[in-house]
């Protein structure tokens, strides 16, 4: 099991870098994984709320708004021939390609293709040097990241992000905040307006905990979750900013065929709650079995679009993956 | 009890008194030359400092806050090495002619910059050392940077006088050794040039350029940038980090020290346990205003300050040159988050 | 696969098990409600009582212990409100005294008879009863106004320019306060700020908060702790209560990860800006109690260093730990004064005013020593940010008992939860 620390830890030099802010980080409570924790934190969800046992209830929670029914098959997310160029560098060149509401679409490529670049410009950390972004009817244009995500992108990553040092639930909860409306004040004098958000999220939260299956370490600090739970509780924690659309960049990376399988079915319930979902994989199978449109891109530069069928037998696709094993890469 | 408020007495806005600030901006004209000369030896001082900050900063991404306090024990050390010719203090300056009086500062210099360098490598050792391999995070660094900032002023202010006989240390600043007297060598556009500004600027020039030239040219300086740039792959092509980033230290204690001396020539009594605090964050500044990380920036920062907190206290009094470096400060991160020019040290020069 | 990072970082003294602190708060954690309030009111009561009772080592020597605890209860403001900004938003302030001195200064300003801006007295509009109590929200708006103003520009830089800045900032207020002379008195300072006017007797003329009322156990001293008690406490409460909502997670979440933070949808900026003016208004309010205490302000007592003093108590103490800075600013203020005039302790002769001369020497070392040895403070932070979750909490505890003792809990719970999902 790979420890998730290494992933986010890279180099001294980055873990310096990254931020003044984690100083009890150090030397500090590394607890031992299984039993040995200073402050015993494993707990049910379904302890704490027992409907949560019913998957009903759960998907209840999990999905309060399915708007999506209404327009299945329209276009959720447009790229117009989005352009990135760093320096002399063209990451991107003019892809365009649309994500259609309620589907699953993949993104693919061999290494080095632009997939993470394109889901960036998508997401607001980079700006597209030319062409635009449409979400939504709306051009995401010069929006901060955090307005984006408000809109309704919301986002894992290749090597998890997480909250390290909050809960499980606690990093569930901040992902809610998109849809909190009090603010300082409100927080302050606990006005009701805020209880009653601080109770929909906590409960949304610990069903979303129990949805992508991690219900039972809601009360765990989140680097002392396995490595699938993480990747799952990053799953959670991006669905509880109620997206429309959910990018889940590289979700399977390090897993084994088993918890893979999960992971499929996992994203197809997603799915089928009425979110729209856009996949960045490695893993053929994986892909091919859950996906029901590919993006291929090679270069920075759409080289297939259309249905797995279609895209396993396209001849550009085919050469762009010869020689370039799929599972070399991680 | 009389009422709370009586808003007649609001109203009428007589109680608004606000001060006038004088602006001299005929006295900036008129001074224009002597001032930046001024200005530029004072700056040069900032940026030899500044030099320690950005190093470190460059390699660890630490801003090594006790670096003030090594400033602070070159100063000492040249005074000490100065006792140690023989020289007391007395009010007269010494005449020993232009060659000995040269030698002796070169020797005091030297003192300065021994101490100071051993300090500052020491202080790596001692306090920076052992988080490195704790692989704290950069709060923690700060921390400990400050908390040996104080240790170091307070060894200065009580210890110090027990070792040495109340000679060295203690609350009082050190009786000024004066080894040059200041006068005038020549004039430009009207501006006199005394003997310690030379003294102070010519060698300033000499280190930045010789400092400049090592981390650019010599195959140790290719090992600061390649670990400034990217440690892991440093590592990886067999350059050891632990002795970069000790001669990165050593660069700028040395600086310091050699800093230390020119201070003292400028102001013969600021030989003082917290005489090194002001002056710190002030190079800390020039280093931040040429874009922390990058050497010529800092040299530049240096410069810039100098020059630009003498125009101010000109401007607004003598009493407002520190506001002036700070706001200066304050006013550039506004506008260039990253500094003059940039965060760079590793690709100074590729 | 472990990387060696997070091994090498659990040193012995590191593991927080071992801690007194963790131990105290897992009890404390299982204590019903009213149990703790229960323990907790008496031990407040105790707290605010300690300055009278003279419990012998206890009390301090060289000077009096009212004023000393009544110091305490500024400091422990003041570390409340750093710990915001530093412990919870994991911003740098080294400039944090430029807000103790503008909180202490519009105090004094307005109601000091040397400054030209003086409201009290003949024909002006505060009265000089009330003069203390209305300017003191002005101090926490106006200190709050300045957190806003310096931070809005300076927030968005990265963390070592903020603590450079801020620097700057603290300097730049204090050198402001020396240099304006014709307002703020220069180095001269200004004298007779108000103080709450209560209690006026024969023998007490100035009241019970007056400088002057220095007889007698219950002096002034005391009566500013007890004050200063109060309104930490409230201050605690709204600090608790924002740390338990969007607002605490959010900060907590700017400290670990601020780019994963903004894209899950929170407005960081917003929030560092809010951690920013609210750290500064509490910084100011324990600025104007300490104008009003002393009723005399001047610029050597907002000396940069004291802001490093204040960031000392904080990580002393524990950073995001808000009982811990408390412990933090005792420590701070009460071992220097502790050693004051004291020549024995334990029947061992000692030379107390030497060592308290060394404060700072030992404030360094202690400083150093932690950052090595235990980082995260004496009382290291476990944050709740949660605001129902204490159901959750007390549940985590019950079902820990449970399974105490049961070794292989993590990996089984990881293939159920994969269960669970392919179900």
């Amino acid at each position: 099991m790979t420890d998730p620390g290494s992933a986010r830890a890279g180099s001294h030099f980055d873990e310096q870098n990254r931020s003044v802010e984690d100083a009890e980080d150090v030397g500090s409570d590394k607890d031992l994984p299984g039993g040995v924790t200073e402050e015993p934190v494993i707990v049910d969800v379904a302890d704490v709320e027992p409907e949560l046992a019913d998957p009903a209830v759960v998907a209840e929670r999990v999905a309060p708004t399915r708007a999506i029914d209404t327009a299945v098959g329209a276009d959720l997310l447009e790229m117009r021939d989005v352009t990135m160029r760093f320096g002399g560098l063209v990451a991107l060149d003019s892809v365009s390609f649309s994500i259609r509401r309620g589907e699953i679409l993949g993104l693919i490529g061999p290494n080095g293709a632009g997939k993470t670049t394109c889901f960036n410009a998508m997401t607001g950390v980079y700006r597209p040097s030319d062409g635009q972004v449409v979400f939504d009817g709306e051009p995401l244009g010069k929006l901060k990241r955090n307005q984006i995500t408000r809109r309704g992108i919301a986002r894992t990553f290749q090597n998890i992000r997480l909250f390290s040092e909050m809960t499980a639930l606690e990093n569930v909860v901040v992902g809610t905040d998109a849809r909190h409306r009090t603010s300082v004040p409100g927080a302050t004098f606990r006005t009701p307006r805020h209880r009653r958000e601080e109770h929909d999220a906590i409960e949304r939260a610990m069903a979303l905990l129990e949805f992508v299956g991690v219900g039972a370490r809601a009360t765990e600090k989140a680097r002392n979750l396995p490595y699938g739970d993480q990747r799952r509780l990053e799953i959670a924690r991006a669905l509880a900013t109620e997206p429309k659309l959910l990018c889940l960049d590289e979700p399977a990376a390090g897993f084994n065929p088993a918890e893979k399988a999960a992971l499929m079915d996992l994203i197809r319930k997603i799915r089928a709650d009425g979110y729209t979902v856009l996949l960045i994989e490695h893993d053929m199978r994986l892909v091919m079995g859950v996906t029901d449109r590919i993006v291929v891109l090679e270069f920075g530069k759409k080289i297939a679009e259309g249905q797995p069928a279609e895209i396993r037998e396209n001849p550009a696709v085919i050469a762009a993956y010869l020689g370039v094993p799929d599972d070399a890469t991680a | 009890m009389s009422s709370l408020l009586s808003v007649g007495a609001l109203a009428d806005g007589s109680w608004l008194a606000v001060p006038a600030i004088s602006f001299n901006i005929e006295a900036l004209g008129d001074r224009f030359w002597s001032l930046t000369i001024e200005g530029l030896a004072y700056g040069s001082i900032y940026a030899l400092v500044a030099v320690g900050y950005t190093l470190v900063y460059g390699v660890l991404r630490l801003i090594n806050f006790a670096h003030s306090e090594i400033f602070m024990l070159g100063m000492f050390g040249q005074y000490a090495v100065l006792m140690l010719l023989g020289f007391s203090p007395s009010g007269n300056a010494y005449a020993e002619g232009a060659v000995m009086t040269i030698v002796y500062l070169g020797i005091a210099m030297i003192g300065g910059m021994l101490i100071s360098g051993g300090a500052a490598v020491g202080l790596e050792r001692v306090a920076y050392r052992p988080l490195r391999k704790r692989n704290a995070p950069s709060l923690v660094f700060l921390i400990t940077a400050i908390g040996a900032s104080f240790v170091i002023q307070e060894f200065v202010h009580f210890v110090l006088p027990a070792l040495t006989d109340g000679e060295l240390g203690g609350v009082n600043a050190q009786q000024p050794i004066r080894l040059v007297e200041q006068k005038e060598q020549f004039t430009i556009f009207g501006a006199s040039v005394t003997n310690v500004t030379l003294i102070i600027i010519g060698s300033a020039l000499v280190l930045a350029l010789a400092t400049d030239m090592f981390v650019n040219r010599t195959k140790f300086g290719r090992g600061i940038r390649a670990v400034a740039q990217d440690p892991t792959t440093a590592t990886l092509m067999g350059i050891s980090r632990e002795r970069i980033i000790m001669l990165t230290f050593l660069i700028g204690g040395v600086l310091a020290g050699a800093a230390a001396l020119l201070y003292t020539l400028r102001v013969p009594n600021g030989i003082i346990y917290s005489g090194g605090f002001i002056l710190g964050i002030k190079a800390f500044c020039a280093a931040v205003l040429g874009g922390i990380g990058n050497l010529r920036g800092a040299l530049l920062g240096g410069l810039i300050l100098g020059v630009m907190e003498n125009y101010g206290q000109i401007l607004f009094g003598t009493a407002w040159r520190d506001v002036v470096a700070f706001a200066l400060l304050i006013l550039i991160l506004m506008f260039r988050p990253t500094g003059i020019l940039g965060e760079t040290l590793g690709r100074a020069r590729a | 696969m472990s990387t060696p990072v997070k091994q090498t970082s659990a040193t012995p003294l590191g593991r927080p098990h071992a801690g007194v602190g963790d131990r105290f708060r897992l009890w404390w954690n299982a204590q019903s409600r009213p149990a703790q309030w229960a323990f907790g009111v008496p031990f407040i009561l105790f707290i605010a009582l300690v300055p009278i009772l003279n419990i012998p080592v206890l009390t301090t020597v060289g000077t009096n212990f009212g004023a000393v605890m009544a110091q305490f209860g500024m400091i422990a403001l003041i570390a409340i409100g750093l710990n915001v900004v530093v412990g919870q938003a994991g911003l740098l302030d080294l400039g944090y005294v430029g807000f103790y001195a503008v909180g202490a200064y519009t105090v004094a300003l307005l109601t000091s008879p040397d400054s030209p801006w003086n409201q009290t007295g003949e024909g002006n509009w505060l009265s000089q009863d009330w003069a203390w109590l209305a300017v003191l929200p002005v101090a926490v708006c106006i200190t709050a106004i300045s957190g806003l103003l310096l931070g809005s520009p300076t927030l968005r830089l990265r963390g070592d320019y903020l603590a450079i800045v801020t620097l700057g900032f603290g300097e730049i207020v204090r050198l402001l306060a020396d240099n304006l002379g014709e307002i703020t008195g220069g180095g001269r300072g200004l004298s007779q700020v108000a103080y709450p006017q209560l209690g006026q007797t024969e023998a007490n003329p100035g009241g019970l908060f007056s400088a002057g009322n220095v007889a007698g156990r219950i002096n002034s001293g005391v009566w500013w702790f007890w004050l200063s008690l109060v309104l930490i406490m409230v201050v605690l409460l709204f600090v608790g209560n924002l740390e338990r909502s969007r607002v605490g997670r959010a900060w907590v979440a700017i400290r670990e990860d601020e780019d994963a933070a903004e894209i899950m949808g929170v407005p960081t900026f917003k929030f560092k800006l809010w951690a920013f003016t609210i750290g500064a208004a509490i910084g100011g309010l324990s600025g104007a109690l300490y104008a009003g205490q002393v009723q005399f302000v001047t610029p050597t007592n907002f000396n940069v260093i004291n802001s490093v003093l204040f960031l000392c108590a904080v990580v002393l103490g524990g950073q995001g730990n808000k009982l811990g800075v408390i412990l933090g600013a005792f420590i701070i203020v009460y071992l220097p004064n502790f050693f004051l005039g004291r020549t024995d302790l334990f029947g061992i002769p000692i030379n107390g005013n030497e060592i308290a001369n060394y404060r700072y020497l030992f404030f360094g070392l202690a400083l150093m020593v932690l950052m090595i040895f235990r980082p995260q403070g004496l009382l290291p932070a476990r944050q709740k940010l949660l605001t129902y979750g204490r159901q959750l909490y007390v549940a985590a505890r019950r079902t820990a008992k449970r399974q105490h003792g049961d070794a292989g809990t993590g990996d089984q719970h990881g293939t159920t939860g994969a269960e669970e999902v392919s179900r």
